[in-house]
């Protein structure tokens, strides 16, 4: 970390400075918030990052709403839907809605944002969110019909999700990067300036519709990039900025002393694990294919230090191939209490008495990695470590060439086990377990209709994971909220900033 | 002289030639750009897909041969991660590099040269010490560091200067000072050291014995001849400073040019870095060359060589 000690300095004149400054704009009624990352488009279906996810439920609207505290799904768009068959859903829309520039929202909308995004050649950045989708039929203006490829159960949890619905004349005309560089949706806060990937500026839809979001309070939201934590908290402290967020722990403990600030912490779907090599793809015979070795590994692991230690806040010791929340996410597996004894017995009896060395692939989070190679080290595991870029990572382990990594996902922030577990064990290039037996189930867990039914065999599916330790899940991610006093905000656990919920005290 | 631009000229073309084949090359041994392309979520079958249609499974060299032809002509493709025609990233963020540049390395000469003459002309007094102590803490400093001790100060306690922002003068103070200061130093120390020399050579002697005054000693016959060599080391400054203000643009959210390449590098977007490097490569090329030119008009005996 290049700043502890910069930290510390502006944290301690901060305190010093902090006394006499003017506060916020609330008087403007403008929020500042800063993000770090450079978002590069602003239509949702064409970024994969964190930041799209938070314009996304600002600027547009999905058919159907789940409520974050309750999970509870309720209509958005639409006001009500029935499963016709196994594959048919049926919308009611909602009447009276107008697009931020003025066109009505109807059927034709959903028929044309559905019929365009599930088009594979669209190019729409993440398919998983969209390509389970065929078409869209129109039956009457507010009526208005989805078709799936497959029996897809997850979808009412897709369609709250990632599936915005866009003006259909608009989006015609302008494609995805004139969307991306003037929005247009009918969510509670309407885009009036974009310089891409640096600056946006959100002002409140003042004739949003009665709807579950709720009507916004704030009346701007002013969003810059600034890409240097150290710097978004000397804008947080000279009262140029009123929200940050993804606060790294050790700042957020100095920042929570302050009492001009609220700092919030929050869990986030984010799961950290470690992945192994157990189909043999690196060689046969090798050490990561014995079941004892990769009991060893799981054993190697103290998960309560790493999470009290390093992750701190809302994070959790997990255990399973999911998060917790997730529909389907069994919580009732094999448990791997910290046993650094019982890892050198079970390696020792895999034919290991005096450990082996092995490569050892992180891609992000080198501090976890770090303390992980620590542990594995520790019960004879000799760790050759190797950072390197996501996607470069990526490419080995498609090829099949890590023996062991340690990896993150966050399931698009979805709350269904088909998110995460079936991304990886369904014999797809990133899978290194290749298990029949998992396949089967997770095969039929995605695509009963039965919730009783999707949950037994996800069950089944995860407790052979468990078991086989083809997986050492480890922890959960969170992050931290910092914003002044004069801002309300209660954070979800979904990790996504909702501007409409937000208010000045 | 003619002869000597052309010359000059020919060389730069062919650095610039080998520049950019250089990254083009080197941005294939960096990772499959078809996978980097595709995402978190894609398959196999996608990455392939995603090869084809982007040319990525050609020879390189076909590939280098297309992209410098296109890029002869303004079109430098399209960004992997906006999916915006790269040029016109490239224009939007240039402007704010360009303006720090030119910011920077005028902020550093003006401080730096006179600082220079007074030490030159007092050696071992105590503005002599003092440029010694700017320098030596200049060269000792990082920038990220300095920054921000500037933003403590600045912004927060003071609440004089916006930390961060590009959006009006005031934004561009503590960013100047900041990329400026750190080229000073050696400006200082090379103007001091010229001075030394000139002002103990034989003409100086004979332009007071002829009873030249002092300022005209020191800045017609004295400067003129010791800043031959700062000007080369200021414009190879310049070229640094496009390249190099990354640190300065991130810690100020500029978004000038250097950021992005920073960015773009991690985001594998190789149309973008490649488009960047060749821009930079140029301005370093072209920046050099001036020098040259310039030099060589100031001093006759360097059009020879």
């Amino acid at each position: 970390m290049k700043g502890s000690f910069l930290k510390t300095t502006i944290a301690a004149t901060a305190l010093l400075a902090a006394a006499g400054s003017a506060w916020a704009d609330k008087a403007n009624d403008t929020l500042n918030v800063a993000f770090t990352k450079e978002l590069e488009n602003v239509d949702s279906y064409f970024n994969s990052a964190r930041e799209g996810v938070v314009l996304m439920r600002a600027i547009w609207d999905g058919l159907i709403y789940r409520d974050p505290a309750t999970n509870e799904y309720k209509g958005n768009l639409a006001e009500s839907w029935t499963w016709i068959d196994d594959t048919t859903l049926e919308f009611k829309l909602r009447q009276g809605v107008k697009f931020h520039n003025g066109e009505a929202f109807n059927a034709d909308d959903v028929v044309y944002t559905v019929n365009f995004v599930a088009k594979e050649e669209n190019g729409v950045k993440t398919q998983r969110n969209v390509n389970w989708m065929k078409s869209a039929e129109k039956i009457d203006d507010y009526t208005v019909r989805i078709y799936l490829k497959e029996k897809f159960p997850a979808a009412i949890e897709y369609l709250s999700g990632p599936v915005a619905i866009y003006p259909n004349e608009y989006y015609a005309e302008v494609g995805p990067s004139g969307m991306g560089l003037k929005p247009v949706g009918t969510g509670p806060y309407k885009v009036t300036e974009v310089v891409p990937g640096q600056h946006f500026v959100l002002e409140r839809n003042e004739d949003y519709f009665d709807g579950p979001k709720g009507k916004p309070a704030i009346g701007k939201v002013d969003i810059r990039t600034i890409p240097d934590v150290n710097t978004q908290m000397a804008e947080l402290f000279s009262g140029t900025l009123d929200l940050i967020w993804q606060v790294p722990a050790d700042l957020s403990e100095r920042l929570s002393s302050m009492e001009q600030f609220t700092v919030a912490n929050e869990s986030t779907m984010r799961v950290g694990y470690l992945a192994m090599d157990a189909a043999g793809r690196t060689g046969a015979d090798t050490p990561f294919t014995k079941l004892k070795v990769r009991q060893a590994v799981n054993y190697a692991i103290d998960r309560k230090t790493l999470v009290s230690a390093l992750l701190q806040g809302k994070s959790q010791v997990i255990w399973t191939a999911c998060f917790p929340s997730q529909f389907g996410c069994e919580q009732d597996v094999a448990h791997y209490d910290y046993d650094p004894e019982k890892a050198k017995q079970l390696l020792a009896e895999a034919g290991y008495p005096d450990g082996f060395s092995t490569e050892f692939y992180v891609y992000r989070d080198r501090e976890y990695g770090e303390a992980i190679a620590l542990y594995l080290n520790a019960v004879g595991i000799k760790t050759d470590f190797k950072m390197l870029q996501y996607s470069a990572l990526r490419e080995l382990n498609m090829k099949g060439e890590v023996p062991i990594s340690f990896q993150t996902w966050g399931s698009y922030s979805i709350n269904d086990a088909s998110a995460m577990v079936s991304q990886y064990f369904k014999h797809g290039s990133l899978d290194d377990a290749r298990d029949d037996q998992v396949l089967a189930d997770l095969n039929v867990a995605d695509s009963a209709t039965d919730p009783e039914v999707r949950k037994e065999h996800y069950s089944k599916a995860l407790k052979r994971i468990a078991d086989e330790a083809f997986w050492a899940p480890m922890f959960s991610y969170n992050t931290n909220y910092v914003f002044t006093k004069e801002v309300s905000y209660t954070p979800t656990a979904d990790e996504v900033l909702r501007f409409a919920t937000m208010t000045w005290n | 002289m003619l002869q000597f631009i052309l010359k000059r000229l020919m060389l730069a073309a062919i650095v610039a030639l080998t520049v950019s084949f250089i990254s083009f090359s080197l941005m294939f041994l960096s990772g499959d750009p078809a996978a980097a392309l595709a995402g978190e979520t894609a398959s196999g079958e996608d990455i392939e897909a995603i090869r084809t249609l982007y040319g990525f499974d050609r020879p390189m060299l076909v590939q280098y041969w297309e992209w410098l032809g296109s890029a002869l002509t303004g079109d430098l493709g399209q960004s992997y991660y906006f999916k915006l025609p790269v040029a016109s990233l490239i224009a939007d963020r240039l402007g704010v590099t360009m303006t720090l540049g030119l910011c920077g390395i005028t902020f550093a000469l003006l401080t730096a040269v006179p600082l220079g003459v007074a030490a030159a002309i007092r050696p071992n007094s105590f503005i002599d010490r003092l440029s010694l102590f700017m320098s030596v803490a200049g060269q000792a400093m990082p920038s990220f560091w300095f920054g921000l001790i500037l933003i403590v100060v600045f912004s927060i306690k003071f609440g004089m200067l916006p930390p961060s922002g590009a959006s009006t003068w005031k934004h561009f103070i503590m960013p100047t000072i900041v990329l400026g200061y750190y080229a000073m130093p050696a400006i200082m120390r090379l103007t001091r050291a010229g001075m030394l020399d000139v002002l103990s050579s034989d003409y100086i002697r004979t332009a007071r014995a002829k009873g030249a005054s002092e300022v005209r000693v020191l800045f017609k016959h004295g400067l003129r001849n010791a800043i031959i060599p700062v000007v080369s080391l200021a414009a190879v400054q310049m070229g640094f400073m496009l390249g190099g203000s990354i640190v300065v643009e991130s810690i100020f959210a500029l978004h000038g040019a250097g950021f992005l390449a920073w960015e773009s590098i991690g985001r594998n977007d190789l149309p973008t870095v490649q488009a960047l490097i060749l821009v930079f490569a140029m301005f370093y090329i072209v920046f050099t060359f001036l020098a040259d030119v310039l030099n060589a008009w100031l001093d006759p005996r360097m059009r020879s060589s």
